[in-house]
């Protein structure tokens, strides 16, 4: 699924709002939010602007927007969140010099998963590091496959993950 | 009773504090043994051994109590070898042989021959018991097998070490290295001089195969669980989990269904309820019919330790008992 945010103008005419949110329902769909603003500037007097945030299957977005311009929608603002699914996992061990960049790289080109968070302590140079690594992904699945390429890497480097209770899938 | 350590002396004292119907008819440590059908003198026996002398006579070896002595129950309480679970697998083989019920606190012989020496109990009519050997204090056998009655378990999670709960929580509370929080759990008698059973997670792992081949009736070893300790752990590691209110614990894990079996450091919400403090066990156990149910409570100590053994006991002479 992919969780898309947009910012739409249509006439506010009744029954316009339905119409214009009808498509997403068509194209598989979810709308998780809604925000309708009225302290709109007054010149465009017939208009209304509203703000809705949608979970979509994947692959499926170009259609629902043309979908929506049939409907006489004019989309203004279009923002996607590809990756709903958020994991943190401790990790010890000689975490920068066994490479780091190619840890997170690993993750990154699954194509399915990002690293978007890294935190890490580092006490003095012989001694292992600490970090708190957060993992985004596009669906429950791909975090546990996610995971299963950080534990990979980790054997291959000796460094400890530590994943969390009762989160996987 | 085969033992007299630390759960041997406390099943003692308890017995001299409370009637509980039961009578010692002999009793042996390592190097003696002291047969006396009309009741040991356990308060003379404790004086012994406290002054640091053996329990009886050093011609009366474990094996002829075993062997001659007059008992309906074994109590076996000696210390634990996981690599061969000798003595104490022979102890209970030959009482069960003999027709004696036995009652055990000994992690060796139940992680490593449970089906078999079922097998031999049943086959003799006599009860096989061993409630001591996880989670302390904690009545998980019996609850187990009464209160779940009817339920289908489906997943085990639990703290079942309390030397590195210790160790974790101490780091947790006072940002103490690893080594620190050892060093003061040694001091405090948590941790043994070498603590190595407990800190690379294989005592919670034992602990795991034998309620694992008790609940699902399995035949896990030893080598089938996924084992990582926590002398790897930092107080870095701890901190930066707390970023996100959760902290680290040993955790033991059995879900058959999806072919888990392990013990490993884990990242935990703080106010989950595995999350306790100290020496203190805990157990989670998820049910189809129960819900998910969890266990707190001491997981070793002499009259803990005891309280499991006598339970067992008791059950026994109140259902088995010949005459009961």
């Amino acid at each position: 699924m992919v969780q898309v945010s947009m910012k739409l103008e249509m006439s506010d005419t009744p029954g316009q709002l339905v119409r214009a949110l009808k498509p997403v329902s068509d194209t598989g769909g979810n709308i998780i939010a809604v925000i309708h603003q009225r302290e709109e500037r007054r010149e465009k007097k017939d208009i209304i602007s509203v703000q809705i945030v949608v979970e979509l299957p994947e692959g499926r977005l170009e259609e629902l927007l043309a979908r929506m311009r049939d409907q006489g929608v004019s989309i203004q603002r279009l923002g996607t969140q590809r990756l709903l699914h958020r994991r943190s996992l401790i990790m010890i061990g000689h975490i920068m010099h066994t490479d780091l960049t190619d840890t997170v790289d690993r993750i990154d080109k699954t194509g399915f998963a990002e690293v978007s968070e890294l935190e890490m302590i580092m006490p003095a140079i012989s001694e292992p590091s600490s970090a708190r690594i957060t993992i985004r992904a596009t669906s429950a699945e791909s975090m546990d496959r996610a995971v299963e390429v950080l534990r990979e890497v980790a054997r291959e480097k000796d460094i400890l993950v530590i994943e969390p209770l009762g989160e996987e899938s | 009773m085969i033992g007299f350590g630390t759960v041997g002396q406390g099943i003692a004292s308890v017995l001299m504090r409370k009637d509980l119907g039961l009578t010692i008819t002999a009793i042996a440590d390592s190097r003696s043994g002291l047969m006396r059908d009309d009741g040991v003198d356990l308060a003379g026996v404790l004086e012994r051994k406290r002054g640091g002398f053996v329990v009886g006579d050093v011609g009366i070896s474990p094996m002829d109590v075993v062997k001659r002595g007059e008992y309906d129950l074994l109590v076996e309480v000696s210390p634990t070898n996981i690599q061969t679970a000798e003595p104490a697998a022979t102890f209970i083989r030959e009482a069960i042989s003999r027709g004696k019920h036995v009652v055990s606190s000994n992690k060796g012989p139940i992680a490593l021959h449970l089906k078999e020496l079922r097998r031999a109990a049943l086959s003799h009519g006599v009860q096989l018991r061993y409630e001591a050997t996880v989670c302390g204090a904690i009545p998980i056998m019996h609850v187990l097998e009464e209160g779940l009655r009817g339920n289908s378990v489906k997943s085990l999670h639990g703290v079942l070490n309390g030397t590195s709960n210790f160790i974790l929580t101490r780091m947790a509370e006072e940002g103490l290295t690893y080594d620190q929080a050892l060093a003061e759990a040694r001091e405090m008698g948590v941790a043994e001089a070498d603590p190595t059973y407990d800190v690379k997670g294989i005592d919670a792992a034992i602990k795991l195969v034998i309620l694992s081949n008790t609940i699902w009736e399995t035949d896990l070893r030893l080598e089938d669980v996924v084992v990582t300790g926590i002398d790897q752990i930092t107080p870095d590691a701890i901190r930066l989990s707390e970023d996100e209110d959760a902290t680290i614990r040993l955790i033991a894990e059995a879900i058959p269904e999806r072919g888990i079996c392990r013990v490993t450091p884990r990242l935990i919400p703080r106010n989950h309820p595995l999350v306790v403090n100290g020496t203190l066990n805990a157990i989670t156990l998820t049910t189809d019919l129960a819900g998910a149910l969890t266990f707190v409570g001491k997981g070793a100590g002499s009259i803990e330790t005891a309280s499991a053994v006598i339970g067992d006991i008791l059950h026994i002479k109140e259902r088995y008992a010949r005459g009961a």
